[in-house]
């Protein structure tokens, strides 16, 4: 076209990114990669090959070898052999090298961003301008959290070797996300990239040689889903997982129980909530970072367009028209915003979905873009027309694909955007600050953004709720991902309390009986008997009999579940009551404190100096649950925009807490306390041998002003209640105590629904001891963290900030 | 190639237009900042979208110590804006390239309109009391007459920003209605100073009203405001102006003045209003620039892409 010719249709021209570096790199190695262990290029020879491709234009990139069990092993014990000395190199030393990583990104910029594009079809724009960058600024980030380590978290050690599958999405980012936090807190790694899109990660396996990383510190093993579950399953510490909800759950059943530490970031639905009161056509072009970002292929993707309907019809017929000028193009292009799917398997993927979709009566609408003819693309596409049970609403498409419905009102907005299993993000849009910050904390999300989508930074932590698995990633909570309590190390075995055989009957007696007494379970505020009708006869520690307790089953636990979940506006009442109520619940206690130590006696046959100790130090641990409650303050993060990022702490929801038989009035106390204290509502299984102590419990609780249904308890066999409790969808997080088989079969049942698990593994916890015990580490146990990005600016300075 | 003067009719004004208008400045620099890693003008693309910025320039000096002699240069300049061997290599040296306009105080029309004959390159002539439009009403109007008779074709008008910053558009509309009558068959480009608007809300509300009144451009900037124009005030009156188009049908043009200078600037704005308007709005009759010294550096960026080297200030005719 000539010059003359352009200057009337001004058109652009193809303004493709130099793959010059890129192609010298994958020739220098001859087009063929090997696996990063213990800092050496090893290649077996029997090993399994398979090729990656760039789909933008299906050109075949290089061969890629597969790791097999003995390269997975070797490569964890490669890991393993290091991690001490990493380590004990202390927060300073790994800072230096984390310093080093994140500049030899910045100086790898480039190769890093082409390759990125090449291997992923993603824009060069995305990969340049958003993906290395962050990269970078992860790893400076982390160099900071090794730096200040000691100081930030004095009783904490490094997990140990992390075992680490990330996917195709954002390579390299989630490579950073994954190996910064863990080397930043004294772990080694061993990283599974995803097969599509391993190169990245081999160039970086460089960057680690040019920092002169110790060897071991980081490995790199290339592999298909088979490698990536041997990691899994392998002598590793830690495993985290960036991917799929279906292969999170199937990741979470087949750990359960090991007491590997476990972070999951799965799959969302994420809604996208446009009030009559929002910047109409900044919340457009919010949608285009939302959904058309990476092709569609990210997690927090804003998938379902929340239009209030008095707006709705005007908004859609502007989304078309921006819809109509998206540019789909080759990935090395600088002047597309759409580039390729990542694989034909994934383009089918969404054809399927979309089909299906369309099937169940959905209206399809794909922008008349101008289309690549070679690679795999797919255009930008808009479904309205659905009903809240199409597929195209409920499922992740991942892919480029909206789908909008509508709402009448802001509770209605909220509702429908609750109503999915997952809780990645959320975005609002509304220039009512009053509206927005009313919205952001009523969404099951782990982070909201709020007029903008899409934001990420280092220090802000990203994860989610529900099914969108658990863990955060970025800024302090995601440093304590990769931490553990240093006691740890140091819990001895948990051994049963021996049951009595049999229960002596109460022995007859002449004369005036004592009133008669009956424990019933605890359910909605009120007494309830056992849906069952039996009773279960409680021992002294001599064997005598000291009570009844009702006997529960399923039908107790989902009743008690129920009325939990009624509760749960408990979680926005204030601070300060929750503080009040949990004093009030001390006070009571100390009123009857000898009457409970003269039971623990009777029951458990400690000392009365023990058992008044016990019942002392519950009053104690009531008094720190309230003195946290209105003291569990979240965190203004500075991310680098005009804005804030509020770290706030939320309760998890409905917890089940499975108690232990040591310490059974303590553990009880405690557990049921901090759940409370930070806003949940607790079903709660106390010791199966000494259930009096909680059944005397809740005549305190009673007269406490607790509202009925924040605590629940229901007395019985544990294990009968155990399952029903951790496999019921409306519990949010299971606490169980006791032996490794059970803590086991709790975490396998939990991952139904991505329950926060917290099990002891077999193991003792000290329920004395004040470190095991620690306030801040049980109230973290008790909530989640939520991140509402909150941009801000209305002044008219000329475009620029101040 | 130049407008046959007034294009927009206008409309009664209605209030409920401006309800909805709520701009949120994050998500505007947002877009300007996503746009622009998204959208690379190269090669033949960008010898197009710089001639393109040329003939859109209303070639413009305003200032008082401007003389006969001064504006007679500028407007040989305006309409011989590239040496000739330049347009020659780039292959267009026959398109008959000028600028959009010259715009000029009202005091120099007459020289302009002479110095112009025949090119087809129209007068524009600042007017209303510019820059600061708190002359009196009265005076307002005759000035705008008086250019009219003495033979600009287009009028930029600068509106009253009390209006703006006191939220009386029914005032801003009537302001900006009887300016237009005023202007008869001359092209009004309404100056909203948007430096001086309190925020980008306003921006979009002044946007609308002042076209609802019949405006045929707006235009962010006198050129003497604290801040001029602004890749995030053009989204924001661009995104007013596609509306206005889809509720009317009539299409409004748009004029950025004031601290644009250099070719990169150009290209980005062209982009923008690209993306947001459309190649529609890609031609002096939609689009202009209020401009001095952009133009140099056109003509640099011409000559390098034409011969190869970087140019120097020097080897081109001053305007």
């Amino acid at each position: 076209m000539t010059v003359k010719e352009k200057f009337e249709t001004m058109d652009y021209s193809p303004a493709p990114e130099s793959r010059a570096n890129a192609d010298a790199w994958l020739k220098a190695h001859d087009g063929r990669f090997g696996l990063f262990i213990d800092g050496k290029w090893v290649q077996p020879a029997d090993a399994k090959t398979f090729a990656t491709y760039a789909p933008s234009s299906g050109e075949k990139l290089a061969d890629l070898t597969a790791a097999g069990q003995a390269e997975v092993d070797a490569a964890v014990a490669a890991a393993r052999s290091a991690q001490g000395k990493w380590a004990s190199l202390g927060g300073h030393g790994r800072a230096r090298y984390l310093y080093a990583l994140a500049r030899l990104v910045q100086k790898h910029s480039r190769i890093l961003a082409v390759l990125e594009s090449l291997d992923n079809g993603k824009p060069i724009r995305e990969s340049r301008d958003i993906d290395i960058p962050l990269v970078a600024r992860h790893f400076y980030h982390h160099a900071g959290w090794a730096q200040l380590m000691d100081e930030e978290f004095p009783d904490h050690e490094a997990v140990g070797v992390a075992g680490q599958v990330i996917p195709w999405n954002f390579p390299m980012l989630m490579l950073a996300w994954k190996v910064a936090p863990a080397l930043a807190a004294g772990n080694t790694v061993v990283l599974k990239p995803a097969e599509f899109t391993s190169l990245t990660a081999l160039k970086f396996a460089e960057l680690c040689e040019e920092a002169g990383l110790p060897k071991g510190v980081v490995n790199i093993i290339t592999g298909e889903g088979d490698t990536g579950a041997m990691l899994v399953n392998s002598n590793v510490d830690k495993v985290a997982f960036t991917g799929s909800t279906e292969v999170g759950k199937i990741i979470r059943r087949a750990i359960a129980g090991t007491g590997k530490k476990l972070t999951l970031e799965l799959g969302g639905k994420s809604p996208y909530i446009v009030f009559e009161d929002a910047d109409i056509d900044g919340a457009i072009e919010g949608l285009v970072d939302a959904i058309w970002f990476n092709q569609g292929q990210v997690c927090c993707a804003g998938s379902r367009l929340l239009v209030q309907e008095g707006i709705a019809e005007r908004f859609l017929e502007k989304l078309r028209r921006r819809m109509e000028t998206l540019r789909v193009g080759p990935s090395l292009d600088k002047c597309i915003d759409i580039g390729a799917v990542v694989d034909q398997v994934q383009k089918d993927r969404i054809h399927e979905m979309v089909t299906a979709g369309k099937a169940a009566g959905a209206t399809v609408w794909h922008a008349p873009c101008d289309m690549p003819e070679h690679g795999v693309f797919y255009p930008p596409t808009l479904v309205t027309d659905v009903g809240t049970d199409n597929i195209l609403f409920k499922e992740e498409v991942f892919g480029p694909v909206l789908t909008a419905i509508t709402f009448r009102t802001q509770a209605e907005a909220v509702a429908l955007a609750n109503n999915t299993r997952y809780g990645l993000a959320a975005t609002v849009w509304s220039e009512s600050l009053s509206r927005a910050l009313e919205v952001a904390p009523a969404l099951k999300a782990g982070v909201v953004w709020i007029n903008g989508t899409n934001m990420f930074d280092a220090a802000a932590g990203f994860g989610g709720y529900r099914e969108s698995g658990f863990g955060r990633e970025g800024g302090r909570e995601g440093m304590l991902a990769y931490l553990k309590p240093k006691f740890e190390k140091g819990l001895k075995e948990w051994k049963p309390v021996a049951k009595p055989a049999d229960v002596a009957k109460p022995k007859a007696s002449g004369g005036m009986p004592g009133v008669d007494r009956t424990a019933k379970h605890y359910i909605g505020g009120k007494q309830a008997r056992p849906d069952g009708g039996d009773s279960v006869a409680i021992a002294t520690h001599k064997g005598a009999f000291a009570g009844l307790v009702g006997d529960g089953n399923y039908k107790d636990i989902r009743n008690a579940v129920e009325a939990a979940t009624k509760a749960q506006g408990w979680a926005g009442t204030t601070a300060h009551l929750k503080a009040q109520i949990l004093y009030y619940v001390a006070e009571n206690l100390s009123a009857r404190a000898d009457e409970f130590a003269d039971r623990l006696s009777e029951l458990t046959g400690v000392s009365g100096k023990a058992a008044t100790a016990e019942v002392e130090l519950s009053i104690q641990r009531l008094f720190s649950a309230a003195a946290i409650a209105d003291k569990h303050d979240g965190a203004v993060h500075q991310p680098p925009i005009r804005g804030v990022a509020l770290a706030m702490n939320e309760a998890i929801g409905t917890i089940g807490i499975i108690c232990p038989d040591e310490a059974p009035l303590l553990a009880f106390v405690t557990l049921t306390a901090f759940a409370i204290a930070a806003g949940n509502t607790a079903v709660v299984i106390p010791s199966e041998r000494y259930p009096l102590l909680a059944t005397d419990f809740y005549q305190i609780l009673e007269t406490s002003d607790l509202p009925g249904g924040v605590v629940n308890i229901v007395t019985g066999a544990r294990d009968a209640m155990a399952m029903p409790l951790a496999k019921h969808y409306g519990i949010d997080a299971v606490w169980y105590f006791g032996d490794r088989e059970g803590s086991a079969a709790i975490e396998k049942a939990a991952a139904d629904n991505m329950k926060r698990t917290w099990v002891s593994y077999g193991k003792a916890y000290d329920w004395f001891d004040a470190k095991q015990m620690a306030t801040r580490v049980l109230m973290d146990r008790a909530s989640e963290v939520k991140n509402i990005w909150v941009p801000y600016g209305d002044a008219n300075e000329g475009g620029k900030s101040y | 190639m130049t407008p046959e003067g007034s294009i927009n009719r206008g409309t009664a004004f209605h209030a409920d237009w401006l309800d909805g208008i709520r701009v949120n400045k994050s998500a505007v620099e947002r877009r300007i900042g996503s746009l622009m890693g998204r959208r690379s003008v190269k090669k033949d693309s960008q010898i197009a979208f710089m001639l393109k910025a040329i003939s859109c320039i209303d070639l413009t000096t305003l200032a008082g110590d401007d003389t006969p002699g001064r504006v007679e240069r500028l407007c040989r300049k305006a309409a011989h804006p590239v040496r000739q061997d330049i347009m020659d290599a780039l292959g267009v040296g026959d398109m008959q390239l000028t600028t959009g306009a010259v715009c000029v105080y009202h005091e120099m029309v007459p020289t302009a309109v002479k110095a112009l004959e025949g090119t087809g390159v129209p007068v524009a002539a600042v007017s209303t009391g510019f820059p600061a439009g708190l002359a009196p009403f009265e005076t307002r109007l005759e000035e705008i007459r008086r250019s009219v008779a003495a033979g600009a074709g287009e009028i930029d008008i600068v509106i009253t920003r009390g209006h703006v910053l006191t939220g009386n558009w029914q005032a801003l509309y009537d302001e900006v209605k009887a300016f237009k009558e005023a202007c008869g068959p001359a092209l009004m480009k309404a100056i909203l100073a948007t430096g001086e608007h309190g925020n980008l809300t306003q921006v979009g509300k002044a946007s609308m009203t002042a076209m609802m009144a019949g405006a045929d451009f707006i235009k962010t900037s006198t050129g003497m405001e604290g801040v001029n124009a602004t890749l995030p005030v053009t989204l924001v009156m661009i995104r007013q102006i596609r509306d206005f188009y889809q509720r009317t049908g009539q299409k409004v043009g748009y004029k950025p003045a004031g601290g644009i200078k250099t070719a990169k600037d150009a290209v980005a704005y062209l982009t923008l209003i690209k993306e947001e308007l459309g190649r529609d709005w890609l031609t002096p009759e939609l689009f202009r620039f209020g401009a001095s010294s952009l133009l140099g550096d056109l003509e640099r960026q011409l000559e390098y892409h034409a011969f190869g080297g970087y140019s120097a200030a020097y080897r081109h005719p001053m305007g």
